[in-house]
């Protein structure tokens, strides 16, 4: 099943920081988005890496039980242009993880979008994305969390960092939050920054190599956005390290 | 040890350090006391090679070599430690593979094999206890959450298993109770009053110096060494002053 719909544009919010080029090459091969229904009580982890290639998207529509659970932990830093696009609706009692990271460099473009639908109330969700951008990368997270009006007491968070290698890399974090219930707890923080001179300064003045200060400061960095993903990630954090190797 | 000659460095555009000469031998302890905007903590970052910290006269040398030729990192496997007035933290980085990273880094500098982790571990749980810290805190992200005594006890444990030949100790006493006071003072005797050792004390108070006896003392003030003395000097600056000794000298 392939997309049957109009190529989206720069005035669709979801689509502002894409390459709409490279989106229009894969456009009608692109799949229908990927349905993962995790029952009742049940949880499910999930792994999902960009292939290398010229352009490359996945988009899954997750759908969380009552009481379900989904760890997922995404990465983007092959293609050249990469969209990682994941719908999830929360039933009660239910929890979404996310760790995202975004490695990217030269002239890629990498994106990852969210949409958590809270829909129903006692629920839970929690994303954190971390980005590391060099030379004239542009990485993006668009992030909105909707919650219904009868949905209460839901928890949801957002923790969004990137970390600018070079002057021409670009950094875009767009939370958006959507509430129309009043008992809710929302939280979403979002820097963009650049590697801490004085700490650089820190480690070297203990006999760390500039080159090693750097890795040690990115890998603790990255590391971050798996922490909280209770599943095997560490296939996921080896490629990203890999990546940022490529970076030093 | 090391031989500062004329050194003149400014920060930005203004010139901090006017002409400061020193020289240390190996087996002394030498205490620089002075008062805010002398120039103490400018001589340690530009000894230390901090950017932004630039030597625009004058030499040092360590141990025979041109130390403002060499960057930071090659400072340290030359056996220079700096100890921060201000320890950075570092999120994500536990302090036991920063400091086990950072000898190793130094000993490949230098063509030593580098050390396994079990006999890193041990070396560090020595020092450790040497100093009254927790292994948990080694443990722990480098710094962060850390109080300033607590950070101060870190610089000298990374002291201890770094084992430098000559410590430039910025300030290390400021921050302390009494009782870190006295256990940082006695760390700093038990690592490095030792005959192939050297320490450059920068220090506000006298009361470091009751727990570290230094063999000289120099006054700065304006960026140059305007008088030197043995450990009776402290005292005096403790009792009159820093601008009367200054003024006179």
């Amino acid at each position: 099943m392939t997309l049957a719909q109009p190529l989206p544009t720069q005035k669709d919010e979801a689509w502002r920081y894409a390459d709409l080029k490279a989106v229009e090459t894969i456009w009608q091969a692109v799949d229908a988005p990927e349905p993962i229904i995790v029952d009742a009580g049940q949880s499910a982890q999930q792994l999902l890496v960009l292939e290398s290639g010229d352009a490359r998207m996945r988009q899954l529509h997750v759908v969380l039980e009552e009481g379900a659970r989904m760890d997922l932990a995404c990465l983007a830093f092959a293609p050249a242009y990469g969209r990682i696009e994941i719908d999830i609706d929360v039933a009660s009692g239910a929890h979404f993880e996310m760790g995202g990271a975004i490695v990217g460099s030269g002239e890629q473009t990498l994106e990852i979008v969210t949409r958590v639908n809270h829909h129903a109330p006692d629920a839970t969700s929690h994303q954190t994305v971390r980005s590391v951008l060099a030379e004239k990368a542009t990485g993006s997270f668009l992030g909105k969390i909707t919650i219904a009006r009868d949905a209460q007491r839901i928890d949801a968070e957002q923790s969004v960092k990137s970390m600018l290698l070079d002057r021409g890399a670009t950094a875009n974090a767009k939370p958006e939050l959507e509430i129309y219930a009043d008992d809710v707890k929302c939280a979403h923080g979002a820097t963009v920054g650049e590697l801490d001179k004085q700490a650089l300064f820190y480690m070297a003045s203990r006999g760390l190599d500039p080159q090693a200060a750097k890795r040690l400061m990115l890998h603790a960095f990255v590391a971050e956005a798996f922490v909280d993903v209770a599943a095997d990630t560490d296939g996921v954090e080896e490629q990203a390290l890999a990546a940022l190797e490529a970076l030093l | 040890m090391l031989k500062i000659e004329n050194l003149h460095a400014t920060v930005g555009d203004t010139e901090i350090l006017k002409g400061l000469s020193l020289e240390i031998q190996a087996g002394e302890i030498h205490a620089i006391m002075g008062p805010n905007g002398a120039g103490k903590s400018t001589l340690a970052y530009a000894l230390g090679g901090r950017p932004g910290y630039e030597v625009t006269a004058g030499s040092v040398s360590f141990n025979g070599t041109d130390l403002l030729d060499m960057d930071p990192h090659e400072r340290a496997a030359a056996g220079m430690f700096l100890g921060f007035q201000y320890p950075v933290e570092i999120p994500g980085v536990s302090n036991l593979q920063f400091l086990r990273e950072s000898l190793n880094s130094q000993r490949g500098e230098r063509g030593e094999e580098a050390l396994s982790g079990g006999e890193f571990i041990k070396l560090a749980k020595e020092k450790a206890a040497l100093l009254k810290m927790d292994m948990d805190m080694l443990k722990r992200a480098v710094n962060v959450g850390f109080s300033g005594g607590e950070k101060k006890r870190n610089e000298m444990v990374q002291m201890g298993i770094l084992d430098p030949t000559l410590a430039i100790l910025d300030e290390t006493d400021s921050g302390l109770d009494i009782d870190a006071l006295r256990t940082v003072g006695s760390g700093i005797n038990a690592i490095m009053r030792q005959p192939d050792k050297a320490v450059l004390l920068i220090t506000h108070y006298q009361r470091l110096l009751d727990e570290v006896q230094p063999d000289y003392v120099h006054v700065l003030a304006g960026g140059r060494i305007v008088k030197t003395g043995g450990p009776e000097l402290a005292q005096q600056l403790e009792n009159e002053g820093y601008e009367a000794i200054a003024e006179a000298a």
